[in-house]
């Protein structure tokens, strides 16, 4: 193993090597990776701890929007979501600058993204991080439909798309309230989440699949357990329902498990899944080989996604092009800080914001994807003129704070040198400064790429 | 502050010609006096809500509580040519129709026929007739032939406005992108330095050539006024607050040697859930639109006079009210046409009706209006581009897509 595929493993599906971690992967890169993905390295990083769950924080703001009348309420719970958006956020990003198991954090990241909820929609400024956590970390060695159920489950998704309030129109409630089907989880599942948009669904299995899901709601204020997921039979659509050719006979909660079980074994959800991966994982268009394979496994193993992570590590495409992948802002600022040896301190207010705005004026706030289809993943969605004129400025800001006491060629030496261009080598060699000397590698392509 | 990366562009040669003030020129020669914005609405406008046509006898039953009252009723939509009305939160547009600078075109659709919004925008976008059919946007293949032979500089003649550009401004002319400044800029020599660096980067190099251009256009026209992010708002992509950049867009497509086509996004259509009414959530969006086409022509000055905008958005959404008081996603919707060279004053529509057999399978509002019909003719009549070329190149396998006529001042 070449010290190249060091950096293919710290860079592409690591998050940046902090110091040393170049060298430690360069011994065997493919099993630095593998131990990462180990049920045994799953534990929940200690800046999570104390956070409040999703269920806990949509039931304090289902009792809010109950007393709407005192405005004082309103403006509390407002800024106590900020407060909480601000420390998932931080905390989030802390646990990706510090972690010792960076493939790990990215598959969380690749699958919360791929599960998008976005602050986009103000009700999951106290909820999204929670989602990640909740419905998203325990799955990403596990298996994909055990991850599909927490997160149709999960009150931040139920909420970012709308399921919680979609009345079966012929369910008891539906009929009494004059309410119906609200169709944006079931499409979203299908399109995003499951099959993909030419997956091979009609808008007639949109509107099955809604009624499937009619009932997966929110427990409201009214009750002491406000806030939880719930499955209200009055509220779902009796009678059968027939999704992608196969009925699902009249039964409640069930039919939407059973149905999970479906599209998760669903040749299109492999493909899909794979594609995304590839894409992730390889290159901005995913070598149809590398998919196949990919896809393969997904079906043989019932969608087993840690053994599709280590498929993942074993395609060859993945490693012959080392700087085939260009950062996304989220990816460019923890690995830069990575690389500078950063060390937040949770509760450091100057280091969360720091690192805060850091994302947000690159373009990727925390947690606030454009749309449900979650953010996008090649170069020409991330860097136009302006973004690589924000990425500069931002690294040379960053060079210039973490200078003192930083040695730009160990820096050098620790990032890019196994794939770094001659010139590159050169301009940081001659840099008039050490800000300057760091701020060029940081800004290099080939630090912007993975 | 600003000046710097301003100084740095100069200083490198970078500019093609400059001013005895000191002013960048970015054109070496402007292709074309016409300005031609496109405002794209993601997450599917609702054109029923906001031009509701209240003289369809099927429309109050329908819409249900979503519907508006008639014009001059109390919190009634204000009117427009006696069929069709306008939300009040879009007051702004009422005025520039009355002025002849607005037209709606309703019952309009892309040729995209399924609801998905990613395909849906792509298409959009695109100018393709089958998603994912080409892989650049159609306002940049048009950007190609704005120079005609006359070899006018058309490189940067487009501008996108956000970190990142829209596909409908992707391919092979390069474009300008800007956004409202809010980090310290870096030393002049380090971008120098860099731009070695990237020289050899075939995505690096280009975009932050092209950064640097931008950037001292912005700094020169837009002063120092621009580094303020309160004023501004901050580079979110794409935008949701529409006016604080759409009021400089104006400015920069006004400057004589700047951009003559910009594209700006705006965020918050997707109203599944408690959509509201004359008040509301899709309200407070719409509102935010006027307010931003407002912005538009207030910074573009005299130039409004040469200027063509389109309002487009990917599909519209269905008629009936969902189980949530929201609409989901449907078919034909609205787009707007606004600019002193638009012939405004009226609603374009070939009315499908909202009768049970009138309806796209039977939940949207059918589309009678091809979009590309309508961005054709700001293509040829307002650009002045080739039609053989608009019909080869820009919009391809759109030769039976008739021109919309008359909807752009001779």
């Amino acid at each position: 193993m070449s010290t190249r595929d060091a950096f293919v493993a710290v860079h592409r599906f690591g998050l940046g090597p902090r110091p040393g971690e170049l060298d430690r992967a360069a011994a065997d890169p493919k099993g630095w990776l593998k131990r990462q993905i180990d049920p045994a390295a799953a534990a929940l990083p200690p800046q999570f701890a104390g956070l409040p769950g999703g269920a806990e924080r949509m039931g304090d703001l289902l009792r809010a929007r109950r007393d709407r009348g005192d405005p004082g309420a309103q403006k509390l719970i407002r800024e106590s979501f900020r407060e909480t958006y601000r420390q998932e956020a931080s905390a989030r990003l802390a646990v990706q600058v510090t972690s010792a198991a960076p493939f790990r954090e990215r598959l969380v990241a690749f699958w919360s993204n791929h599960f998008t909820v976005s602050v986009q929609r103000p009700p999951l400024f106290g909820t999204a991080g929670a989602f990640e956590r909740e419905a998203i970390r325990p799955y990403v060695t596990g298996r994909f439909s055990d991850m599909l159920l927490a997160v149709a489950r999960h009150p931040a998704m139920l909420v970012y798309l709308d399921n919680g309030q979609s009345f079966g129109p012929d369910s008891l409630a539906g009929l009494r309230q004059h309410r119906g089907l609200n169709e944006n989880l079931a499409r979203e599942m299908l399109e995003l989440h499951t099959l993909g948009v030419d997956g091979g669904y009609t808008q007639t299995d949109v509107r099955e699949l809604a009624k499937i899901l009619t009932g997966w709601t929110v427990t409201p204020p009214r009750f002491p357990d406000a806030g939880q997921f719930r499955f209200f039979p009055q509220i779902h659509e009796p009678g059968p329902k027939t999704l992608l050719g196969v009925v699902y006979r009249d039964d409640d909660a069930l039919e939407a498990e059973t149905a999970f079980q479906a599209l998760t074994r669903h040749p299109a959800t492999a493909r899909h899944v794979a594609t995304k991966l590839a894409r992730h994982f390889i290159s901005d268009t995913p070598p149809q080989a590398a998919v196949e394979r990919l896809a393969r496994v997904f079906r043989d193993t019932d969608g087993n996604l840690g053994a599709v992570s280590h498929a993942l590590i074993e395609q060859p495409e993945a490693w012959a092009n080392p700087l085939a992948k260009v950062k996304t802002p989220n990816e460019f600022v923890v690995a830069a800080l990575r690389a500078t040896d950063f060390a937040p301190q949770s509760g450091d207010d100057g280091h969360a914001k720091m690192m805060i705005n850091a994302v947000r004026g690159l373009g990727q706030a925390p947690f606030n994807a454009p749309s449900p289809a979650g953010w996008p993943d090649t170069a020409a969605d991330w860097i136009s003129p302006e973004s690589v004129l924000r990425r500069a400025d931002w690294a040379m800001a960053l060079a210039g704070r973490m200078a003192p006491g930083h040695d730009p060629d160990r820096l050098f030496e620790a990032t890019i040198a196994p794939v770094a261009a001659h010139a590159t080598a050169q301009a940081v060699a001659r840099a008039p400064s050490r800000a300057d000397a760091m701020g060029l590698v940081l800004a290099s392509a080939e630090f912007q790429r993975r | 502050m600003l000046s710097r990366r301003k100084m740095f562009a100069l200083g490198a040669g970078l500019m093609a010609a400059t001013s005895l003030a000191g002013v960048p020129v970015a054109l070496a020669r402007a292709p074309t006096d016409r300005r031609f914005v496109v405002v794209i609405l993601r997450g599917a406008l609702d054109g029923l809500a906001a031009v509701p046509p209240y003289a369809d006898p099927d429309y109050r039953s329908l819409r249900g509580g979503l519907a508006l009252p008639d014009p001059n009723a109390e919190d009634g939509m204000l009117g427009l040519d006696g069929r069709f009305g306008l939300h009040p939160a879009l007051a702004p547009l009422q005025a520039m129709y009355q002025a002849h600078e607005l037209a709606v075109v309703h019952a309009v659709a892309t040729p995209y026929r399924s609801r998905s919004h990613f395909d849906g925008q792509d298409l959009l976008e695109s100018g393709a007739d089958t998603p994912h059919g080409l892989h650049d946007g159609w306002l940049n293949r048009a950007l190609g032939l704005l120079g005609g032979a006359s070899g006018a500089d058309t490189t940067r003649a487009g501008l996108a406005v956000g970190q990142s550009v829209p596909l409908m401004l992707r391919g092979k002319t390069p474009v300008a992108s800007w956004a409202p400044d809010d980090m310290p800029p870096a030393d002049p020599d380090f971008f120098d330095r860099l731009g070695q660096l990237y020289a050899a980067d075939p995505v690096f190099g280009p975009a932050l050539k092209e950064g640097l251009k931008a950037q001292a256009m912005a700094d020169d026209v837009l002063g120092e006024s621009m580094d303020d992010p309160k004023t501004y708002g901050r580079g979110a992509r794409p935008i949701v607050a529409l006016r604080p950049a759409a009021q400089a867009v104006g400015k920069l497509l006004a400057a004589p040697a700047g951009p003559r086509v910009a594209v700006l996004e705006m965020l918050g259509w997707d109203t599944h859930a408690g959509q509201g009414a004359a008040t509301g959530r899709l309200a407070g969006v719409m509102k935010g639109l006027g307010e931003g086409l407002e912005a538009l022509k207030d910074g573009l000055g005299p130039e409004w006079r040469q200027t063509a905008v389109a309002v487009v958005t990917e599909f519209g959404r269905t008629v009936a009210i969902n189980g949530t008081n929201g609409t989901d996603h449907g078919t034909g919707t609205v787009a707007f046409l606004a600019g002193g060279r638009i012939a405004g004053g009226r609603v374009i529509a070939n009315w499908p009706g909202l009768g049970p057999s009138q309806l796209f399978e039977g939940r949207d509002l059918a589309p009678t209006t091809d979009l590309r019909a309508v961005l054709k003719a700001l293509l040829v009549e307002h650009l002045q581009l080739p039609q053989d070329g608009v019909e080869r190149v820009v919009f391809p396998n759109s030769r039976d897509v008739a021109q919309l006529r008359d909807c752009v001042r001779a």
